[in-house]
């Protein structure tokens, strides 16, 4: 299962970036394949509109989870229908290896 | 000057149903006339009504206050009244709100999560594993220990 991550940075080492629809960049990390992928948000300079399309952006990447800093209020609905699960992570510090080895208990 | 901005009022649920249609009308083209029920005052009327919270619980769990709550409450039962009276359709959308549905809580990372799959139950935390989840609840814990002992008192008096 493909799950994506909100970072601040393109390493592992890098913090939880606690916007999601502006962050910096996306990582997904495959829980099966244990493979990571780190992209760029194309949508983090946009004016208006970031959050629905950074969605359909993951939801195009088959991601089933989202781990982020905090959500809109546009991105609900739409992740409702898209039946992917929302993870809200109130502690900013974390990094992303961390998050992927919590992950890994699964 | 502009005026001050509507807060948000929180619903914890979609409503089942997007409205009510009259039946059985004499003059066909009354019932053609609709009633715009707004979710925020579907969710005032669930609380209220259907849960039986008092209005200042009511208030909390939507998170606006007590006297915004008896308005959009009072305005819920005027349209209500409306569409029963002239045989009106409810039609239930729009108002100010945000949808606040089955929210999860884990012990283990601290982390909040949603689970979009209604039809199986949560049992564990989707990002550590831990077993320890439980349901983040509408009514914040103190508030709900202080208003218990009157909604007792209401419901004794409802069934001596």
């Amino acid at each position: 299962m493909k799950t994506a991550i909100t970072s601040t940075g393109k390493d592992l080492n890098s913090t939880i970036d606690g916007r999601f629809g502006r962050c910096s960049y996306f990582v997904i990390y495959d829980t099966e394949l244990k493979s990571v992928e780190i992209m760029p948000n194309p949508n983090k300079e946009a004016e208006e509109g970031a959050g629905p399309s950074s969605v359909r952006f993951l939801a195009s990447k088959g991601v089933k989870k989202i781990v982020s800093g905090e959500f809109g209020i546009k991105i609900k609905s739409l992740l409702d229908s898209l039946k992917i699960q929302m993870i809200v992570m109130k502690t900013e510090d974390k990094t992303i290896q961390e998050v992927i080895d919590l992950l890994d208990h699964n | 000057m502009c005026p001050r901005p509507k807060r948000l009022r929180k619903i914890s649920d979609p409503p089942l149903i997007a409205g009510f249609k009259p039946y059985g009308a004499s003059d066909r083209a009354l019932t053609r006339e609709k009633v715009f029920l707004h979710f925020e005052e579907y969710e005032a009327l669930r609380l209220c009504d259907h849960k039986g919270f008092s209005q200042v619980e009511a208030a909390l769990a939507m998170e606006v206050s007590r006297p915004t709550l008896t308005r959009i409450y009072a305005r819920a039962l005027q349209k209500i009244a409306d569409a029963f009276v002239n045989g009106k359709q409810i039609i239930i959308e729009g108002g100010k709100i945000f949808f606040d549905s089955e929210w999860y809580t884990c012990e283990g990372c601290g982390c909040f999560f949603n689970h979009p799959d209604k039809a199986s139950s949560v049992e564990e935390c989707p990002l550590c594993g831990h077993s320890g989840v439980s349901n983040y609840t509408e009514v914040p814990e103190e508030i709900q220990e202080k208003s218990c002992r009157r909604r007792r008192l209401r419901r004794g008096q409802m069934n001596p």
